[in-house]
C-alpha cells in the first residue's frame, strides 16, 4: 500500500513532463494537424538555452522565444507548402530532426551537459523534491496559460475558428496564414518550456528530445485531437500507468505494457478521450 | 507476347546483372554490402505495398525485421552453443536455456517463426487499429511507439537477447562456415532471388484486384465500405504480408552481416527505411527497392568519409524530396523521359 | 422489403430523426423530399449503417439493419450513392466497376490477375452508357458522369435496394434526362429510394413521394396528393412547394 502511494507522485510528475511537451503538440498537431518530429529537437533546443545561459528562471522565456522561432522558421520555409498531408509533413520534419540533432553535437559536443539547478528547488517535501513539485506547477501554469489563451484572448478564439472551419474563418476575414505561424510560434515555444524543466530532472543531450517525443505523441493519440482537457487527462493517465507498470514488472516490460494497455483503450475510445464528432464521409 | 517480354525486360536485366555480374565482379566485401542492401530492400518493397498502395505510414517495420533477425540468431546461436548455453548467457550469469529459447534450435521452425511471428503481430495490432479506424497519422504514432518499446523490451531482457548488444559472433549457417566467401556468395544469391521472387509476387498483387482494391482503401476507404468489403480486413492483411517480408529480411540479414541488436531495428532504422523508399519513389514497386539500396550505398559511402556528415545529408536529402520530388528517383526519372519525348 | 419504426437520431442534443416510420413494399421507386435539415441524408445513413440510431428499428426482408456494419449491409443487397460521388480517381472506369461486383468474392481470389469482363460490369456499363469511356481514368470524368458511374458501380454490385442521394444535384438539363431515363429503367426491376429537390424531376419520375420535414413524416402518397398538402406548402415557406423546392441551385 505505501509502495502504491509512494509511486503516485512519481507518476504525477512523469505525467507533468509529459504534458508540458504534449501541451505544444496539442498546437500543432492538434489545432493544425502537423506531426512535427522535430518537436523533441525544439526541447533539446530549449535546455541548451538553459545550458547557455547557466539561469533557470531567464531561460525559461528565452528559451520560448529561442524554440517559437524556430519553430516560425519551420512553418513558413517548409510545413505550410505541406498542409493537408500529414505524413509527408511527418517525414519532412524528421528530416529537419535529424539535421538539427547533429547541429547540436556540432555545436555542444556529443556527451551530455549538466545544467546546474537552481539552489532555492533543493530539498522538498517528504518524498517529493522541489525540482519535481516546480515542474508540476509550471506545468498547470501551461495549461492554465493555453486555456487563457485559447478562450479568452481573441487571437485564441480566431485560432480555434480556424481549425474548426479554414476556409469559413478566411471568408470571413480572418488571416489564416497569421493564424498558423502564431501557433506553430505558440506551440514550439511550449516545447521549448518544456526542455528547460527537463533539465531539473536529467542532463542535456542532442537526443534529448527523441526520449520523450513518442510518449508525448502517444499523450495526443489517447487524449483526442486539440482537445486540452483531453490532454491533461491522457498525460497524467500515462504517466501514471508508465510509473506503475514500471513498478509491477520492470523498467523494460513497462513501455510494452503502457502500448499495451493504449490499445485497448482505443478499443474503446477509438478517437481518444474527447473527440469532435463529425459526420462528414472522408 | 511482346509486349510482356518488354513490361519484364527492366527486371530481366536487373535480375542478369544482381545474380551473374555481381557476384562475378565484386570484391566479397562489397558483395556482403550488396546482400545488406538487398536485406533492406526486401524491408522496403513490403513497406512500398503497405505505405505507397496501400497508405498506411508504418514506422515500425524495424520491429518486425528485428523478429525475424532475432529468431535467426537464436537458431544460430544454439547450433554454436551445441546443447550448451550461448556466450551471451554465460556472460550475464544464465544457467538454464529459457524455454522461448527451446524450439528454435529447430532451423524450420525459427525460419517459419521469422516470418509468421511478425505476421501474427501485424494481424493482432492490425486487426485492433483498424477496425476501430484508427489510421493516417495516428497509425504512424502508434507504430513508432511499437518500435521504441521493442528496443527498450529488447535491451532490457540482457539474458534473453544479449540487451544492447544483442547477438554476434555467428560461424555457421547449415554447416557451411559463415567466414568463408562461397557461404557469403551464395547468401547474397539466396538474398537476391529472394527479393527477386517477392518482387514479382508484390508485383502480380499490385496489378491484381487486390491491388486495385487497396489503392481505393487508401483514396477512399469510406467508400470501399460501401461497396461491401471491410477496409481493416484489407488492411490488416496488407500490413502483415509487409510484416512478414520485413521478418524474413530480418532472417536473411542475420547470417549476412552477422549481428542483430536493438540500435538496428529501433525507431531510426525504421523511419530510415521508410525515408529509403521515398526517396526511391513510393508510388512504384520498383522505386521503393531501388531507394533502399541507393540510400543503403550512401549511408556506407557517406560515413566511411565524413561520418558526422551523413546525418546532415541525409536529413536535407530528405527535405529536398519531399519538397522538390514528392514522387522520389522514379518520378523524377518518369519526369525526364517524357520531357525528352515531347 | 424496407421497414423503419419510430427510428431516432440525436447528434449532440439534435433530434435529427425524430421517430421516422417508413415501409418500402418490394418493386417500389420510393422519393424522399423536404427542406434541408429535414433528416433525409441521416435516414439514408441510418439505413446503410453510417449512422446508428438512438432508438427504433430498420428491418430490411428478414434482417435487422441495426448495429451491423456498413459493409455487412452491403452484402445482404442494400447499395448507395452519395451526394458528393466518391469514385476512386486511380482507377479506370471498369476497374471501379469491376471493383464494386467482386465483393462477393472471398479476398484470397482477388489476387489473382483479372481476366476479361464479367456479365454484371459489361451490363452496369451498357446501362450507364459508359462503354465508351471503359478505360479511361476516373479522374477525368465530368460530375455528371461520375454520378453514372456510381449508379454503374452499384448496379454491378445486383443489390436489392438502392439508396441514391441526390442523384442528380448540379447535372445539366440533358444529364437530368438521361439520368431520368436511367433511372426508371433500374425502378423496373429493383426497388430504389431517391432523395431529391428537383420538383420537375419528380413530377416526371416519382410513383411514390415521402416527405420529410424537422425529422419526422409529414405526408406521403403521390406527387399529386403530395403536392397539394397544405401541411407540404406550409412546410416550405408557404410558398408553393413547386417553386420552393424547384429553385434550389
Amino acid at each position: 500500500m505505501s509502495a502504491f502511494v509512494n509511486q503516485l507522485p512519481i507518476g504525477l510528475s512523469i505525467g507533468a513532463v509529459l504534458l508540458l511537451i504534449a501541451l505544444g503538440l496539442t498546437f500543432t498537431f492538434g489545432q493544425m494537424g502537423v506531426i512535427n518530429m522535430a518537436h523533441g529537437e525544439f526541447i533539446m533546443a530549449g535546455a541548451y538555452t538553459a545550458f547557455l545561459l547557466q539561469n533557470f528562471v531567464l531561460a525559461l522565456p528565452a528559451a520560448f522565444l529561442v524554440a517559437g522561432v524556430m519553430g516560425l522558421i519551420l512553418e513558413r520555409a517548409a510545413i505550410r507548402h505541406f498542409y493537408g498531408r500529414p505524413l509527408d509533413t511527418l517525414l519532412l520534419t524528421w528530416g529537419v530532426s535529424l539535421v538539427l540533432q547533429q547541429l547540436a553535437r556540432d555545436l555542444f559536443g556529443a556527451p551530455n551537459v549538466q545544467v546546474p539547478a537552481p539552489s532555492w528547488l533543493s530539498g522538498g517535501v517528504g518524498i517529493l523534491p522541489y525540482n519535481r513539485l516546480f515542474i508540476m506547477a509550471l506545468a498547470i501554469a501551461g495549461v492554465v496559460a493555453v486555456w487563457l489563451y485559447l478562450n479568452r484572448t481573441g487571437l485564441g478564439r480566431r485560432t480555434q475558428a480556424v481549425v474548426q472551419n479554414r476556409r469559413l474563418a478566411a471568408t470571413s476575414g480572418i488571416d489564416t496564414g497569421r493564424v498558423d505561424m502564431l501557433t506553430f510560434f505558440i506551440g514550439s515555444g511550449l516545447a521549448g518550456v518544456a526542455g528547460v524543466a527537463l533539465t531539473l530532472i536529467g542532463p542535456v543531450g542532442p537526443t534529448l528530445g527523441t526520449y520523450y517525443i513518442v510518449d508525448a505523441f502517444l499523450v495526443v493519440v489517447a487524449g483526442g485531437l486539440g482537445q486540452l482537457r483531453g490532454a491533461v487527462l491522457a498525460a497524467i493517465g500515462l504517466g501514471l500507468l508508465n510509473s506503475y507498470a514500471e513498478f509491477w514488472s520492470d523498467a523494460s516490460l513497462a513501455k510494452v505494457i503502457v502500448f499495451a494497455v493504449l490499445i485497448a483503450f482505443l478499443q474503446i475510445r477509438p478517437q481518444g478521450l474527447f473527440a469532435l464528432r463529425s459526420r462528414v464521409l472522408t | 507476347m511482346i509486349r510482356m517480354l518488354r513490361r519484364n525486360l527492366p527486371f530481366a536485366t536487373v535480375a542478369v546483372i544482381a545474380l551473374v555480374a555481381a557476384p562475378l565482379l565484386l570484391e566479397p566485401f562489397r558483395l556482403g554490402l550488396l546482400a545488406k542492401y538487398l536485406c533492406y530492400a526486401i524491408v522496403a518493397l513490403g513497406i512500398g505495398l503497405v505505405w505507397g498502395k496501400g497508405g498506411m505510414l508504418t514506422l515500425g517495420q524495424g520491429v518486425f525485421f528485428g523478429l525475424g533477425g532475432y529468431s535467426m540468431a537464436m537458431y544460430l546461436k544454439l547450433t554454436e552453443a551445441g546443447g550448451g548455453l550461448p556466450d551471451f548467457m554465460v556472460w550475464s550469469g544464465v544457467e538454464h536455456l529459457p524455454a522461448l529459447w527451446v524450439p528454435f534450435a529447430n532451423p524450420v521452425f525459427a525460419l517459419v517463426m521469422a516470418v509468421l511471428g511478425p505476421m501474427l503481430i501485424a494481424v493482432i495490432l492490425g486487426t485492433l487499429v483498424f477496425r476501430q479506424r484508427v489510421r493516417g497519422a495516428y497509425f504512424a504514432i502508434l507504430t513508432q511507439a511499437l518500435a521504441a518499446a521493442m528496443v527498450i523490451l529488447l535491451v532490457g531482457q540482457q539474458g534473453l537477447t544479449g540487451g544492447t548488444n544483442g547477438m554476434t559472433n555467428f560461424f555457421e549457417l547449415f554447416g557451411q562456415d559463415l567466414a568463408e566467401d562461397s557461404t557469403q556468395r551464395l547468401l547474397y544469391l539466396a538474398v537476391a532471388v529472394v527479393l527477386g521472387a517477392l518482387y514479382l509476387a508484390t508485383r502480380q498483387l499490385v496489378n491484381s484486384r487486390y491491388g486495385r482494391l487497396l489503392v481505393a482503401v487508401r483514396d477512399g476507404e469510406d467508400r470501399v465500405r460501401f461497396l461491401g468489403y471491410d477496409p481493416a480486413l484489407v488492411k490488416t492483411v496488407t500490413f502483415a504480408l509487409s510484416a512478414g517480408m520485413a521478418g524474413l529480411a530480418g532472417a536473411l540479414f542475420v547470417p549476412v552481416v552477422g549481428i542483430i541488436s536493438p540500435a538496428l531495428l529501433g525507431v531510426v532504422p525504421s523511419l530510415e527505411l521508410v525515408v529509403a523508399v521515398a526517396v526511391g519513389g513510393r508510388h512504384v514497386l520498383a522505386g521503393a527497392v531501388l531507394g533502399a539500396v541507393v540510400m543503403g550505398y550512401a549511408k556506407t559511402a557517406f560515413s566511411e568519409q565524413f561520418a558526422d556528415g551523413w546525418l546532415y545529408l541525409q536529413g536535407a536529402l530528405f527535405i529536398l524530396v519531399m519538397t522538390l520530388a514528392p514522387k522520389g528517383v522514379i518520378g523524377v526519372m518518369g519526369r525526364l523521359r517524357r520531357a525528352r519525348t515531347t | 422489403m424496407l421497414e423503419l419504426r419510430d427510428v431516432q437520431v440525436v447528434f449532440d442534443g439534435f433530434r435529427a430523426l425524430d421517430g421516422v416510420d417508413l415501409t418500402v413494399p418490394e418493386g417500389e421507386l420510393r422519393f424522399l423530399i423536404g427542406p434541408n435539415g429535414a433528416g433525409k441524408t441521416t435516414l439514408i445513413d441510418v439505413i446503410t449503417g453510417l449512422t446508428r440510431p438512438a432508438a427504433g428499428s430498420v428491418r430490411f426482408g428478414e434482417h435487422d439493419l441495426v448495429g451491423r456494419k456498413e459493409h455487412q449491409i452491403v452484402r445482404l443487397g442494400v447499395g448507395r450513392t452519395f451526394q458528393t460521388s466518391v469514385v476512386f480517381e486511380e482507377l479506370t472506369v471498369l476497374e471501379n466497376i469491376d471493383l464494386a461486383a467482386s465483393f462477393r468474392r472471398p479476398l484470397w481470389s482477388l489476387a489473382r490477375r483479372r481476366r476479361g469482363v464479367s456479365e454484371a460490369v459489361e451490363e452496369a456499363l451498357a446501362r450507364t452508357g459508359l462503354e465508351e469511356l471503359a478505360e479511361r481514368s476516373a479522374g477525368v470524368l465530368s460530375h455528371g458522369q461520375r454520378q453514372w458511374l456510381e449508379i454503374g458501380m452499384l448496379l454491378a454490385q445486383r443489390p436489392k435496394l438502392l439508396l441514391l442521394d441526390e442523384p442528380v444535384a448540379g447535372m445539366s438539363g440533358d444529364e437530368r434526362q438521361r439520368t431520368g431515363e436511367l433511372l426508371t429503367r433500374i425502378a423496373d426491376d429493383h426497388t430504389v429510394i431517391v432523395v431529391e429537390h428537383d420538383m420537375e424531376f419528380l413530377r416526371r419520375h416519382a410513383s411514390t413521394v415521402t416527405v420529410l420535414h424537422e425529422g419526422r413524416v409529414l405526408v406521403e402518397g403521390s406527387v399529386e396528393q403530395v403536392s397539394a398538402d397544405p401541411r407540404v406548402q406550409e412546410v416550405y415557406l408557404g410558398r408553393k412547394a413547386s417553386d420552393a423546392v424547384g429553385n434550389r441551385p
